[in-house]
């Protein structure tokens, strides 16, 4: 059944691939409410406006006259609590908006993990436009900041620190960035390129706490083995965690996240939750039970737009890919690369360590069937790579076909043929 | 709290290097160097003055840029929304004060060139056995800044071997086709020609009266006429057919040559909105009607023994030759880069890429390939876009990028951070690929009814693009992943 009115809460990837694709399949009325902007913008491209490369303009994703043209209307305003028993959102205020079916698709938020001195002035994660504003207050005329967690928006923010020609110390817990997600090759890899641009990494290090002022902003971080390091911001990239106040507070099943099944629909009646703050109710719908990333908001979005307009559709997540840029070095993967391979998997690797070019293919040891794909510095043709993986194509299959694949500027250089000795080694050492 | 969407950040202080502003500092001295040759300082010693000013902006460029060295080989456009003189601060209106100027005076008030002019005559003796004039003046300039810009984007895309290549490319033509060869055909008493030149850009290549002075002259005019009716009739469709229009736009034009080195700091002012490409195709196009119907009547009026027109054909060709040849292509092309962008002339005014263009939209291999379902929707590629076409709404719908103003220079591909985009010149079948994100064809397969009867009310903005067809529903349908 079509509902009349279709109210998104959250203006992010997921809810506006949601307003977008419900407005292909139907003329509801639909209305998508935002506390955060007036109109959608590409959290992604947060660090790009720091650096100069863009202004806010650009990084707003449709020109504004869109949404009057595609009749989706923007309500700025922060949402409450959803009265689900008289179908309703009750704003900020006395104000009340109904719908006949609702999405709430709000997000994350930074995780904080109780350090001392973690709400001084001067400490913050970054996740939106607000965080970007202080943050731009904070890092004015500072002489020292320090980056804290190895993930994706750690190294973002660093490279944004850089770039405002700011001395940056990068604690990373683990051993080597981002190792429990990559191989020990594209760990070290992407260690030398942040080491190239000058910044401080300390890796195997955590925060201990963080000093204060006499005007209560923050001054020194002290790490849990003792070191003292003086700076006057600290980027708390810890990861991030559903946003989950809202379902939270109007009596909507949740966990870590807004709990769903695989059509996105939550525990209260025509209430649906997608993209970052969503979280399955059951392994296997997703790669993860919450999936946080840009590409899985828009499947999720697309996806959900379907049921909402009657067309009930369960989310297939596909074969996994993700990107990611680590300062100068592109990032893209494909299908299962395991940080730690099992024995029954192999690897191929290439790698040319100046350039900051590498390959990976894994395959199974038993009947070399690919399994997934890394590329850091080179870029592979998507769809190509996942027929690979759906048609369980043999390693030696796609060796043969790797043109195919390759997606590098014209005119670039190609690493078949040293990809093909090192697969040629890699048999030997095993035969 | 709000926070503000119209967000401006402030402007971080610049930090310049002793090196660069050692750098900044030569230049600064060659061109107050040249400023005072133009008032008659200097007059007595011509060479040397030439040597002095262009030695000191030689070096200080190279000074200065020698700074990208110094930094990791990637995209490197940090600051470039902070910095005045690239982002329409009141250093760039002086930049484009000062550009409009010198063409002002170059057009109509050449006497004040003189000192320059005459700086520059033992250059043109050696290389065209005569004194130099204003014309010589311009082009020696020009090739200077191609140049010298042109080993600066090297030097900024030292990480990317299209750019490389294609900068080399822009570099050579403009030297060799534009400024030496033409130097030395007068300096073997032939008649002028540009050889990187054709019609309808260089208009009058193949008008009555150009043809007969050629063919009068002796027999390489001769082989000139050839080479410009091949160039227009054989070369243009035949190179854009395999290449896209960049086989000249971005690899050989002098004006395309001069956007891609010394306008590169200014590509992203560009206009963006769907109000500009309007105007573009438009204007472009109603430029394109003009010289062909131009070009048309002078035949038509030579074949009639000057009957048809009688004097009126002069004034025809001086108006263009004056509102498009001058005005557009050099005032506002040129002098508006750091207001407008460095493709103005290019993408609002030339009949040339009007041509290439048409040929390339609907008579061409080459287009810009969508990586799947990768783009992030940063909008880097927009931004970087010189001819204003918003990349990211064909991206970030994975649909490739097929338009007539794409001159090829492959800024887009060099600054995704994601790897989404790649210029190709591959089979046609597979150019327009539909607005379906690959990844999704799961999703998206089950076009039903309703899907198709509620389409419409998601007007495409950029109308000419098709949606799906019944074909491509079909092969969704029976295979579910598009061949490659």
């Amino acid at each position: 059944m079509m509902p009349q009115h279709v109210v998104v809460v959250g203006n992010g990837i997921a809810g506006i691939t949601a307003a977008r694709f419900i407005r292909k399949l139907s003329s509801a009325r639909i209305t998508v409410i935002s506390a955060e902007t007036d109109h959608f913008y590409a959290r992604t491209a947060l660090m790009y406006l720091y650096m100069g490369h863009m202004r806010y303009k650009e990084v707003k994703p449709y020109q504004d006259h869109f949404w009057e043209k595609n009749a989706i209307d923007l309500v700025r305003g922060y949402a409450t609590r959803i009265d689900t028993a008289s179908k309703r959102v009750i704003m900020g205020g006395s104000r009340a908006i109904a719908y006949d079916a609702l999405l709430i698709a709000t997000g994350s938020q930074s995780n904080m993990f109780g350090w001392p001195g973690q709400d001084l002035d001067g400490v913050q994660g970054l996740y939106g436009i607000p965080d970007l504003v202080t943050m731009e207050r904070w890092t004015e005329g500072i002489v020292r900041a320090v980056v804290v967690g190895g993930g994706l928006i750690g190294i973002e923010m660093a490279e944004m620190l850089h770039a405002r020609h700011i001395p940056v110390t990068f604690l990373v817990r683990e051993k080597g960035y981002m190792d429990y997600l990559l191989p020990e090759e594209e760990s070290t890899l992407i260690g030398q390129e942040i080491r190239d641009h000058g910044i401080d990494l300390r890796l195997a290090t955590e925060l201990g706490s963080i000093q204060s002022d006499k005007q209560g902003r923050c001054r020194a971080v002290v790490t849990t083995g003792g070191d003292e390091i003086s700076c006057q911001f600290v980027g708390l990239t810890v990861g991030v965690r559903p946003n989950v106040d809202l379902a939270k507070a109007s009596g909507i099943e949740t966990n870590r996240g807004v709990v769903v099944n695989e059509y996105f629909e939550t525990s209260a009646a025509d209430v649906y939750a997608a993209g970052d703050c969503a979280e399955f109710n059951r392994d296997g719908i997703g790669s993860r039970r919450v999936e946080q990333l840009w590409y899985t908001g828009r499947n999720h979005g697309k996806t959900v737009a379907r049921t909402i307009c009657g067309l009930r559709t369960a989310y297939d997540r596909g074969v996994f890919f993700n990107s990611a840029k680590f300062f100068t070095v592109e990032y893209q993967t494909y299908g299962d690369i395991q940080a730690r391979r099992p024995a029954s998997v192999r690897t191929i690797l290439w790698q040319d360590p100046a350039a900051r070019k590498l390959l990976r293919i894994d395959y199974a040891a038993q009947g070399g069937v690919v399994r997934g794909f890394n590329a850091l510095g080179t870029r592979l043709r998507q769809d190509v790579c996942e027929r690979w993986i759906l048609q369980r194509a043999k390693v030696q299959t796609v060796l043969k076909q790797l043109r195919r694949a390759h997606f590098d500027e014209e005119l670039g250089p190609r690493p078949y043929k040293q990809l093909i000795r090192a697969y040629k080694q890699s048999e030997m050492s095993h035969a | 709290m709000h926070s503000t969407p119209s967000l401006q950040l402030t402007t971080p202080g610049s930090r310049y290097s002793a090196r660069e502003r050692l750098g900044l500092a030569l230049i600064g001295v060659g061109l107050v160097a040249l400023i005072s040759v133009m008032f008659g300082a200097g007059a007595g010693a011509n060479a040397l003055s030439l040597w002095l000013t262009m030695g000191c902006i030689t070096a200080g460029s190279a000074v200065l840029f020698s700074g990208y060295l110094k930094r990791p080989a990637g995209v490197d456009n940090n600051h470039v929304w902070f910095t005045p003189a690239t982002a329409r601060g009141m250093a760039g209106w002086l930049l484009g004060i000062v550009f409009t100027g010198f063409y002002v005076l170059l057009y109509w008030a050449p006497h004040n060139l003189e000192h320059l002019v005459r700086m520059t005559d033992s250059l043109s003796y050696m290389l065209r056995g005569e004194a130099a004039d204003r014309w010589f003046l311009y082009g020696f300039f020009y090739t200077v800044a191609v140049l010298i810009m042109g080993a600066r984007m090297i030097l900024k895309y030292r990480g990317n071997r299209y750019q490389i290549v294609r900068t080399g490319s822009v570099m050579f033509f403009q030297l060799g086709f534009a400024f030496l060869l033409p130097g030395i055909l007068k300096m073997l008493n032939q008649p002028e020609y540009y050889f990187s030149y054709f019609w309808p850009l260089k208009y009058d290549y193949i008008w009555p009266n150009s043809i007969s002075y050629f063919t009068s002259a002796s027999g390489l005019g001769v082989f000139m006429v050839f080479w410009g009716v091949v160039g227009t009739a054989v070369a243009t469709p035949v190179l854009t057919y395999f290449f896209g229009k960049r086989w000249y736009c971005s690899w050989v034009c002098g004006c395309g040559g001069l956007a891609e080195t010394a306008g590169d700091p200014f590509r992203h002012l560009s206009d963006k909105s769907l109000g500009a490409w309007k105007v573009e195709r438009w204007m472009v196009h109603s430029v394109l009607v003009f010289i062909v119907l131009t070009t048309a009547l002078l035949w038509i009026n030579s074949a009639m023994g000057g009957g048809l027109l009688g004097a009126l054909t002069g004034v025809l060709s001086q108006w263009y030759g004056f509102f498009i040849g001058l005005v557009f292509a050099g005032v506002i092309g040129v002098g508006f880069y750091p207001i407008m962008g460095s493709r103005v002339w290019c993408r609002f005014g030339c009949p040339m890429a009007a041509v290439l263009g048409l040929l390339q939209k609907y008579f061409s291999r080459f287009r810009i390939t969508t990586n799947g379902g990768q783009c992030i929707s940063c909008g880097n590629c927009s931004t970087y876009c010189e001819m204003g076409i918003d990349v990211r709404w064909y991206a970030q719908r994975g649909q490739n990028i097929v338009r007539a103003s794409c001159v090829g220079c492959g800024m887009c591909a060099t600054v995704c951070p994601r790897g989404v985009l790649r210029l190709e010149n591959a089979g046609r079948k597979s150019r327009y690929n539909g607005p379906v994100l690959i990844h999704e064809d799961r999703v998206s397969v089950q076009l039903d009814d309703t899907w198709r009867a509620n389409r419409p009310l998601m007007p495409p903005a950029q109308e000419d693009i098709p949606i799906l067809t019944e074909r491509d529903v079909q092969a969704m349908q029976l295979g579910g992943s598009r061949a490659i």
